[in-house]
């Protein structure tokens, strides 16, 4: 029993970490038409500028400055980048995406290494919140809950109450009539698409010290983003939130059963169930659990 | 106030518009008309700035080509695309605040001054617009736009398929619009309210105009009527 309750809120913090990269990789594929094959690496680079400012001046500080810096530097990729390739079609857009997720790998490299760097959980962070009866669970996990429901509420306020936030819902359908109205969708896209960088760069300094700071992190968890985005349905930020808690609990049960099958452990296979969902949808279900377009 | 002269519009490769002339006098209501797909929606999607094109298009003296829509828009001219381009998702209230170009502006048109010309809105102001029926759906693309308050509005074909009863609503409001000192390019197929509002007609043929006019030179010119506008 505590074993399947402190399960379930590893799986939901797991979730809300995914939520928070697969949110803005589905909005930003919404709104301007483009997969952004680079995502995740915001995410790495999130991790890394937050060990790197947590070294010299401390994790709190890091906390605000990482997502800040990630932010900026997404928002110069699109003004600088995107909106150039822009005029090729989408494909050009893909490939772009796609050499930018190796430049930063490459990048990673040369400036931190092949292996991973410390980058730890603050002190005070550190420790267990309760125990119940044998289980324990980890001050860190509840920080990271707290921290994403926090920014993910908020995101969804400046979403739904703001002028800004009703300018993005429109140019999510109408990007020309919005623009046809007065708003700088241009800048719009540049802003979103840095907010949803941001994001991803604020899931990599709450989970870099979580998980591992390393330069095959982009690797390792792009793909899951990409799963969640499909199975949530491409584009639909409702879907994504329930895939990203599904795929979320989904792996972290996966791994810590020792049940088996056939001679296989769930553990062994448990990499391969996100996109084993995937396939299994795209077959039955192919606009995912809540998309609205086919495929 | 507008002065549209030799445009050439492109979608990808197809050229569409072949040199296109004419010009809106302030507070002038002109009608742009033509059977379906000559490239009236083009004509004007082009001065607004959303689609590729060459030539010149002067508002108030300025050229506008080159520049973006929404630098467009911000010099004074609006546009209401065709087919009730609401936003669905959003309330009547969220579409009418979205028309605005800062929040809290203000000019010819507030939003309780269109209330009070439209009550149906008002009543549903807090539905989302995709609930709403056509003729509803047109007045607030209408009412949308003019929340930014244009000095010049191209409206395309706005009674497209509504009851005359609406129609006549439609009407109304151009009258409101002209009043205000508002110039409005009105594109129609039909000839309908066109002929008793407007003080000039443009006809298009096949990317091009083919007869300038008043509204009684249309109403005594048959051939004309038969060869560019009866289907
Ligand atoms: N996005 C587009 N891509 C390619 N061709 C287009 C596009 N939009 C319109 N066209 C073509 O341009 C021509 C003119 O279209 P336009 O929409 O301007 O016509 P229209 O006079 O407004 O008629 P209607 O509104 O009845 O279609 C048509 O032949 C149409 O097929
Ligand atoms: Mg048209």
């Amino acid at each position: 029993m505590e074993f399947f309750l402190v399960q379930t809120l590893n799986g939901i913090s797991y979730g809300l970490l995914l939520f928070m990269l697969s949110s803005g990789l589905t909005l930003v594929f919404s709104l301007m038409g483009v997969l952004n094959f680079a995502h995740a690496s915001f995410y790495m680079l999130g991790a890394y500028f937050a060990f790197q400012v947590s070294a010299k001046i401390g994790f709190w500080p890091a906390l605000v400055a990482a997502p800040l810096l990630v932010g900026a530097i997404g928002m110069l990729v699109e003004r600088w980048g995107l909106r150039q390739v822009h005029k090729h079609g989408h494909v050009a857009e893909l490939l772009f995406t796609f050499g930018l997720a190796y430049l930063i790998e490459e990048a990673v490299h040369l400036i931190w290494g092949r292996s991973a760097v410390e980058y730890r959980v603050p002190a005070e962070l550190d420790g267990p919140l309760f125990r119940i009866i044998g289980s324990q669970y980890p001050i860190y996990r509840g920080f990271m809950m707290l921290v994403s429901v926090t920014v993910l509420v908020t995101i969804w306020l400046a979403l739904t109450r703001t002028r800004i936030g009703l300018v993005i819902q429109a140019a999510l359908t109408h990007p020309q009539t919005v623009e046809a109205l007065g708003h700088n969708v241009p800048r719009v896209f540049m802003l979103v698409f840095g907010g949803g960088c941001a994001l991803a760069g604020l899931a990599g300094v709450i989970g870099g010290n979580a998980f591992v700071t390393e330069p095959g992190m982009a690797a390792a968890v792009g793909p899951i983003i990409f799963v969640i985005v499909v199975v949530g349905g491409m584009g639909s930020l409702a879907g994504a939130f329930v895939a990203s808690l599904l795929i979320g609990c989904m792996q972290t049960f996966a791994v810590s059963l020792d049940w088996s099958l056939a001679g296989i452990k769930i553990s062994q296979v448990a990499p391969v169930l996100p996109y084993l969902l995937m396939v299994l949808l795209l077959i039955f279900r192919p606009k995912g659990l809540m998309g609205t377009r086919e495929g | 106030m507008l002065e549209v002269k030799d445009l050439h519009a492109y979608y990808g490769k197809s050229h569409i518009l072949h040199g296109v002339h004419l010009r809106i006098g302030k507070g002038e209501i002109v009608s742009l008309l033509g059977r379906n797909g000559v490239g009236r929606s083009t004509t004007i999607r082009s001065i607004m700035g959303l689609v590729d094109c060459a030539g010149s298009v002067r508002l108030k003296d300025e050229e506008m080509v080159g520049l973006k829509a929404y630098e467009i828009a911000h010099r004074g001219l609006g546009y209401v695309p065709e087919n009730r381009d609401i936003f669905p998702t959003l309330t009547v209230r969220q579409n009418l605040l979205l028309g605005q170009k800062k929040s809290n502006a203000t000019g010819r048109w507030s939003m309780d001054n269109l209330y009070q010309l439209f009550p149906l809105l008002k009543d549903r102001a807090e539905t989302q617009a995709g609930f709403l029926s056509g003729g509803e759906q047109q007045m607030l693309t209408l009412c949308r736009t003019l929340m930014g308050d244009p000095e010049l509005v191209m409206i395309d074909e706005p009674t497209e398929g509504l009851a005359p009863k609406i129609v006549e609503q439609v009407a109304g409001l151009f009258e409101e619009i002209r009043k205000r000192g508002v110039s409005i390019l009105l594109v129609e197929q039909k000839l309908a309210i066109a002929l008793d509002i407007s003080e000039r007609l443009y006809v298009m043929g096949h990317g091009q105009i083919v007869f300038e006019g008043t509204p009684r030179d249309v109403r005594e010119n048959a051939a004309i009527r038969k060869e560019w506008l009866e289907v």
